[in-house]
């Protein structure tokens, strides 16, 4: 079977191509680029005028549910609503129930992504044994499991010692250790970000040092093991200077930030709608022009979506009681395709870090259209302008704060694997 | 002249529907004062408590003001009901709305409720307390005191003294005052204010002797006590040399300032007792006016088409 994409512009910063191409597929890997209208007969020709040719999207913070909370998500209805954002690698957070911390937990997400995930899937395991910050887990077994990096997401790692040994011992095996970054006691019963809008509201807030201060602990401890530290979900101007700092002295530390942190800010929470409460909280204007600062000059690398599905029981109730996350795959796109339309960040710069940034940061060879890759690429036509309606989410999850608004941007087909899933 | 079906909040209200509130309530205050203090405006009518936080004062208020106003009042027990056993609150909501009521009067731990509930509901919500949002009635019958006694509220100086950042009743008068042209300060230990509260319009004090300075209302919080073991205060004992009210301190103010006071009261703690018992105090005024501004909300929430 051969599939060829045609007349696009095909856009692939790990090899620095932009221009119209034709791209072939066969066997599911890319066979070869050429230039427009020289591209050999097809099994399959997909049309891709006026539309860019992109390498799938890769996102590094995904929570799939499965196990344990398949009400919310499933690894199936999950990867599918990846694929309709454009996405055809996932990279699944370990606080499912139970936790991915031991290697049957990572060899049943494997093989049920296998046989009904609509895309790569790739498993972040736990740094410590059920996320309790005690003791590390096997990060060996993991590892050979197919676990890509470790996580204890959803929570930070509070004991500092095992922060540090964690950061250690993982340079034996060169894989990142992603931290979210929370100050427990600083951020306790906090619902939203803490400000003039968290004293509207009467909501308590979870201050930005409840942030800074773990990053800052982190950064410290980067330094010190030289181990590979990665930021989950920067969310403050504060956490964005800090990493800028660091890194200019040379740190090992890597960033993300996800479409929520420079397009939303807390003003929203006015109506106590529970679908813009998430961890950490979206914040203050000034916070997201330093986010967008951070990605304009590669503070932040990458965009990942946290997407964290929930079921409408858990957000239609009190603003206190209310899950936090919100359903990211479907949206992050045309929300982070925003910076490009505004001229922030160029699409090379925005596909580095939707694409290539993540999967070098996995050691994974994906988010790439090079020859011999996997056949993973999206199909986006950039001026289709559309209103986003959360009931038609693949996603099980249909919390989304951007339901009914108007994005620019379409996936208008995804490839995974070589399989085409289209959308027009 | 009242827009919404629902009481949500003194946020939501414009100055004219506040002084619409004022003018109602005071031809009930009236009402209250007769040997026969039923009128039948609301016959017919139900209104139901629902109350996921205790609270005596505030329901019995409610209760009252519906009977005099001869509605039927009943009490959604939440200890004994369902919504212990997990049900959820927009069940709760919509079987109340079911049973035929045409209010529900609702006070929750969490901010928010009511306008959840609001949503919800086409029935009339009345906020009788959210977290730590908003408390309107008790800002409503504030204001109905502090009119008695001052006539207006233009550049009135009123002092609140206390927990200001776990206080709906402090909210509330924040914006209700600001929004009729008095001065607000607010007195409490750094710990214990919110963020930028500076930007609705008040002025912020942390020492008690600056704020009450020539102020015409003095209006101490409830302290609650558990805010000692969340590391707010290091003593309660050391919050009362701080920051109670007393006598002496009232000196500061004006010769003819009124002391106030939401309820019920910690004696010794935010206020000293002897004060709260004086000449200045209209402490239990605001309790009897709270049920003529009560029956004022029933009465307009009911003009309301839904
Ligand atoms: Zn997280």
């Amino acid at each position: 079977m051969t599939i060829l994409i045609k007349n696009g512009r095909l856009v692939d910063p790990s090899q620095n191509i932009d221009g119209t191409r034709d791209i072939l597929i066969k066997n599911k890997k890319i066979e070869g680029i050429y230039p427009t209208g020289k591209g050999p007969d097809a099994d399959k020709v997909i049309d891709a005028s006026n539309c860019l040719v992109i390498p799938g999207l890769v996102d590094i913070h995904t929570h799939l549910r499965e196990p344990g909370f398949e009400y919310k998500e499933t690894i199936k209805t999950g990867t599918m609503a990846g694929v309709r954002g454009g996405f055809t690698t996932l990279c699944c957070m370990p606080n499912t129930k139970p936790v991915n911390d031991t290697i049957s937990v990572t060899e049943f997400i494997i093989e049920k992504a296998a046989k009904e995930g609509a895309c790569t899937v790739y498993p972040i395991g736990a740094i410590t044994t059920g996320q309790n910050s005690e003791e590390l887990t096997q990060l060996e077994a993991l590892i050979r499991a197919g676990c890509r990096a470790f996580s204890d997401d959803g929570r930070p790692v509070t004991n500092s010692q095992i922060m540090r040994r964690a950061l250690e011992y993982s340079k034996i095996f060169d894989v990142p250790v992603i931290s979210h970054c929370e100050d427990l006691q600083l951020s306790e019963d906090g619902v939203m970000n803490e400000g003039f809008v968290s004293t509207i509201v009467g909501l308590k807030g979870i201050p930005k040092a409840a942030e800074e201060t773990m990053v800052a602990r982190d950064l410290s401890l980067c330094e010190l093991t030289g181990g590979r530290l990665h930021i989950a979900h920067v969310s403050t101007a504060g956490s964005v200077k800090l990493i800028r700092e660091a890194k200019s002295r040379g740190i090992t530390v890597t960033a993300e930030t996800c479409p929520h942190y420079f397009n939303l800010t807390d003003d929203a929470i006015i109506s106590y709608d529970t679908n813009y409460k998430v961890n950490p909280p979206i914040r203050t204007p000034e916070d997201v022009e330093a986010i967008k600062a951070g990605l304009k000059d590669g503070t932040i690398d990458v965009i990942a979506t946290d997407h964290a599905p929930h079921h409408l029981n858990d957000k239609e109730k009190e603003f206190d009681s209310a899950a936090f996350g919100m359903s990211g795959l479907e949206t992050a796109f045309a929300l982070s395709f925003h910076l490009v339309k505004h001229d922030l960040i160029n699409l090379n710069d925005l596909l580095s870090k939707l694409c290539v940034n993540p999967s070098r940061l996995m050691r994974i060879n994906k988010g790439t259209l090079s020859v011999g890759a996997d056949a993973d690429i999206a199909v986006v036509n950039p001026d289709t302008v559309y209103k986003v309606d959360s009931s038609q989410f693949l996603s099980k999850g249909k919390n989304s704060p951007f339901n009914k608004w108007t994005l620019t941007g379409s996936i208008e087909q995804t490839i995974a694997m070589g399989k085409v899933y289209d959308w027009t | 002249m009242i827009r919404s079906k629902d009481l949500l909040g003194i946020k939501e209200l414009t100055p004219e529907e506040i002084y619409h509130i004022l003018d109602t309530a005071s031809g009930f205050r009236d009402v209250l004062r007769r040997d026969i203090k039923k009128v039948p405006p609301l016959r017919g009518k139900t209104v139901v408590s629902l109350f996921f936080e205790p609270s005596t004062r505030t329901k019995t208020s409610f209760a009252l003001a519906s009977k005099r106003m001869s509605a039927d009042f009943v009490n959604f027990s939440v200890s004994t009901s369902s919504v212990v056993k997990g049900e959820t609150i927009k069940d709760t909501a919509l079987t109340i709305q079911a049973l035929g009521a045409d209010f529900v009067v609702v006070r929750h731990g969490s901010s928010g409720v009511p306008h959840l509930l609001s949503k919800i509901l086409d029935i009339s919500v009345i906020n009788a307390g959210d977290g730590a949002n908003e408390h309107p009635t008790q800002a409503l019958l504030d204001l109905f005191t502090i009119q008695a006694h001052k006539k207006k509220f233009k550049d009135l100086t009123v002092a609140i003294i206390g927990d200001i950042t776990h206080s709906r009743v402090a909210k509330s008068n924040i914006y209700a005052l600001t929004k009729m042209g008095a001065k607000v300060r607010l007195i409490c230990p750094p710990t214990l204010m919110p963020a930028e509260v500076e930007k609705l319009g008040v002025t912020v004090f942390h020492s008690i002797e600056e704020g009450i300075k020539k102020a015409d209302v003095v209006m101490p919080l409830r302290l609650q006590l558990e805010r000692q073991r969340k590391g707010f205060l290091p003593s309660v004992e050391e919050y009362f040399r701080l920051y109670g009210v007393t006598t002496d301190r009232m000196k500061l103010a004006k010769e003819s300032a009124i002391v106030m006071h939401p309820g019920p009261m910690n004696r010794g703690v935010e206020i000293e007792s002897a004060l709260a018992d004086g000449p200045k105090s209209v402490i239990l005024e605001q309790v009897t006016n709270g049920l003529a501004v009560r029956m004022a909300v029933l009465y307009l929430l009911a003009g309301v088409k839904k």
